[in-house]
């Protein structure tokens, strides 16, 4: 087999990938799982007894309980054993993510104390700054946060204004300006700041603590959801910053940024399945007890699309997020193998994953929000209700589409990654355009009769392929270096490679679980790929249709839009009875048993 | 001073509880399997008595009876804190069958205090703990709600009638206990977790023996019917229905 560490970011566009290649949720360890029920038994007993107390950010409550998290290890899960850590894969990673995902404000305050908080400093402080900080944030003894927004620097990170200045003496630099909407800032003791030296054009990043003379903090501020979580304004005024806490070199911290961000976005493809999973599970618990018309509403078609849907979302998502996390563990292999120390060799691995990394943070933030708004709508005026579980899920998930990069950021960050590898030789995208494009008068739609099952989903998964690769060739030869300015067709482009990743990596993983456990257990799986996969080439069809038709004209367009139309065309599923069957195996489970 | 807990691997309590052939077997298809939670309430005080230096406790260790299937069940008790486990390679039938097996092994390998739980979440039999207690000719106590050490001597208290009751005993005994031995169950740290790869399972060759009785079949319990709700002012209706349809009065 193929190493698969080969396989470059985005090269699923022109690449056909067998179900051996990739890593499915059936295929966690006995070690994997126990870790998954520590952390389920960490939520159901310090988070979900306290979840209102939580909710009113009560004075030192969250500190505390993510201590309790470390006492458990849970704050250590990424971090190698020689910084009292636990050097678990990045899999194992995601897994706990996932299930943390679940505890609404909590989700966050973990998240980003062991994510953005702790990591910076792991992947890349020398080794006197990971003694001395990542072993303290790894046990709890410190807490972490990361400052990177300001006031007129969001989206536009680099923009911002805080500045460091050398002091006479060469020993420190003082920092002065203001971050925004810091996530733990209220009890974090070491943050990440990113400020310009001198007149740098680009960031550094620095360590600092909150102890330095000169860190102050605004009150809390009132948000609409993830209420629990301390998010505050930060002001730095004549901080000394000892300049042995300069983080990396000089002048490349925006790159650590939006490295740090790479890692952030493909965590929170896990957080969102732990929040998706419970909405669910909240949904269906009610829709089995509550009674209209003389039935359980569970009963009823209309409920029964809203859940089948959010499992098919969620499961979709969960497919995507597990097979770039095992890609990941097997690039930071071949990092190491390589001679990178374990922290350089794992950034690089998730940084190489950029474009995946973007699909997981839009495809699960707004499946996500799909759960969240059917289960406020399964539980009716009830869901309206701030004593729900639902309606705190609804509010906390909001906040998923914007932070980590808005989902706008994130759309045109898939494509532009996608374009400016293929553009580095990493893979052949514009040639592989070019010899469809020839041949386009001759394209017909797919013969599928005599296919088994998965051999006529990977035609259609194929073809959607080669509608991605028509329409972006097309875009690009007509917008050239302009294309960069047009984003609704960038969304468009963005939006037909999400769908084809995720429908593939539903495809590769119910084949492979298929193998693994044989047909009679995959039934309602080949239901949830049948739907997603009629879905997907509808919605394929649209985005490419949109944005072909936005700067094509007369022949051509009648001619590129024709070939999009057969390369989408998929054969006929009864998606009722199909949506019918997933809802019944959850209703049946009363519990997201998937 | 060594301590050992047998354990039952039992489906999670949340199980959605099937039958299959003719009702005459549990449907184990999907199922999560857990410690029995009595059982694990005798871990977790076994572990508090060990981790107490002034206690001479020098070892903590479980058993089951089951097969290579139930290992999890056993790495999760590791994980926990317990230094080493024992697995008699049998698939467990009746009490009888499982009591014996463990009596084997705990005639071969002495230890001082053997706990069971007072009853398992699957089949509720509460009945391995009296026999095993017989076939090892050895004390045993009925519903014990807490152990204290003092030095060799063991202060067991057990739920009575009304009240409690102290006993003082030596070792062995087996205790069969009931739940507030512990407060509650602990959760595996990731240490723990990490360690349990490395403690020691031994598995143990079954000796030959039959089950006593055997199971004919299941039935579900009747679903509740619904709540009836009285209007507090209707004690006639109330009146009539406790005592037409309730029949309790």
């Amino acid at each position: 087999m193929e190493n698969k560490s080969n396989l470059k970011s985005g090269e699923f566009l022109v690449k056909e990938i067998d179900k051996d290649d990739v890593f499915i949720p059936e295929e966690f360890d006995e070690e994997q799982l126990m870790i998954k029920q520590t952390c389920i038994d960490f939520l159901e007993t310090e988070v979900f007894p306290n979840i209102e107390r939580i909710e009113k950010a009560e004075e030192g409550l969250m500190p505390e309980l993510l201590k309790k998290a470390a006492e458990l290890g849970l704050l250590g899960i990424a971090i190698p054993e020689e910084y009292e850590g636990f050097g678990q894969s990045f899999v194992t990673q995601m897994l706990s993510s996932e299930v943390i995902g679940a505890g609404y404000s909590f989700a966050v305050a973990y998240s980003a104390h062991c994510g953005i908080g702790t990591l910076p400093i792991m992947y890349y402080g020398n080794p006197e700054q990971r003694q001395k900080y990542v072993t303290q944030l790894a046990t709890g003894e410190k807490l972490g946060a990361y400052c990177l927004t300001e006031p007129g620097a969001g989206s536009d990170a680099n923009s911002g204004t805080t500045r460091a200045v050398l002091s006479e003496d060469g020993k420190h630099y003082i920092l002065n300006g203001q971050k925004m909407w810091i996530t733990n800032a209220g009890f974090a003791d070491i943050q990440i700041v990113f400020a310009k030296i001198e007149n740098d054009r680009v960031y550094s990043a620095f360590i600092v603590e909150r102890d330095f003379p000169g860190v102050t903090l605004n009150p809390d501020e009132r948000k609409m959801g993830i209420k629990g979580s301390s998010t505050r304004q930060i002001f730095y005024n004549d901080v000394k910053v000892p300049v042995e806490n300069l983080l990396g070199e000089r002048g490349k911290g925006y790159r650590i940024a939006l490295s740090i961000l790479h890692m952030g976005r493909i965590k929170l493809g896990a957080n969102v399945l732990g929040a998706a999973k419970k909405a669910i599970h909240e949904s269906v618990v009610y829709a089995n007890e509550r009674k209209q018309f003389g039935r359980l509403i569970s009963q009823f078609g209309a409920i029964k699309y809203k859940l089948a849907e959010q499992v098919v979302k969620t499961f979709t998502t969960e497919s995507a997020v597990y097979r770039v996390s095992k890609d990941i563990d097997d690039a930071i292999t071949a990092n190491m193998a390589d001679g990178c120390d374990k922290g350089e060799a794992s950034i690089a691995g998730i940084s190489h994953y950029a474009v995946e990394a973007a699909i997981l943070k839009v495809y699960g933030s707004e499946a996500l929000d799909y759960v969240v708004d059917e289960s406020v709508q399964i539980f009716g005026g009830m869901g309206y209700s701030a004593e729900t579980l639902v309606e705190k899920g609804y509010r906390d998930s909001r906040i998923n589409r914007i932070f980590e990069g808005t989902n706008e950021i994130n759309r045109m960050l898939v494509v532009d990654t996608a374009l400016k590898r293929a553009a580095k030789g990493d893979y052949d995208l514009f040639g592989e355009a070019k010899s469809l494009l020839d041949k386009i008068d001759s394209l017909r739609v797919s013969d599928v009769s005599g296919l088994d099952y998965y051999g006529e989903k990977k035609v259609y998964v194929k073809n959607f392929k080669k509608a991605i690769l028509i329409s972006v060739a097309l875009a690009s030869d007509f917008f050239q270096r302009k294309l960069a300015e047009e984003q609704e067709i960038l969304f468009n482009l963005s939006d037909m490679m999400m769908e084809l990743y995720v429908a593939e990596s539903t495809l590769l993983r119910v084949e492979k679980l298929e193998s693994m456990k044989g047909s009679a257990a995959v039934g309602i799986y080949k239901d949830i790929l049948d739907i997603n996969i009629y879905d997907a080439a509808s919605r394929i069809l649209k985005s490419g249709m949109d944005a072909l038709n936005s700067f094509l004209e007369n022949g051509n367009r009648e001619k590129m839009t024709n070939a999009i139309d057969i390369l989408t065309k998929v054969q006929g599923v009864n998606v009722k009875d199909a949506r019918r069957r997933i809802a019944d195996k959850l209703i049946e489970d009363n519990a997201y048993n998937f | 001073m060594k301590i050992i807990i047998c354990i039952s691997n039992v489906p999670d309590t949340t199980t959605k509880v099937k039958f299959v052939d003719n009702n005459s077997a549990f449907d184990t298809t999907g199922v999560q399997w857990i410690i029995n939670p009595w059982d694990e309430l005798a871990l977790t005080r076994a572990l508090e008595l060990k981790e107490d230096a002034n206690n001479p406790v020098s070892s903590v260790t479980v058993v089951t009876v089951g097969l290579k299937t139930s290992e999890p069940t056993l790495r999760k008790a590791l994980a926990i804190g317990a230094d080493d486990a024992i697995r008699v390679d049998f698939q467990p039938g009746d009490a009888y069958s499982v009591a014996t097996q463990l009596a084997e092994v705990l005639k071969n390998n002495p230890y001082d205090i053997i706990l069971n739980g007072i009853e398992s979440s699957d089949y509720n039999g509460s009945s391995v703990g009296g026999m095993l207690a017989e076939l090892l000719d050895m004390s045993s106590i009925s519903a014990v709600s807490g152990i204290k050490l003092q030095g060799e001597e063991i202060k067991v208290t057990r739920d009575i009638d009304g009240g409690k009751e102290e006993i003082s005993i030596t070792a062995p005994f087996v205790g069969i206990v009931q739940k507030g031995i512990a407060k509650e169950p602990r959760i595996a740290a990731m240490r723990g977790i990490m360690m349990a790869k490395k403690k020691p399972i031994t598995v143990v060759e079954p000796v030959a023996v039959d089950s006593l009785t055997e199971i004919a079949g299941f039935e579900l319990p009747q679903s509740k019917a619904a709540c009836k709700i009285i209007d507090a002012d209707n004690v006639k209706e109330l009146v009539e229905l406790l005592r037409d349809e309730a029949k309790a009065i």
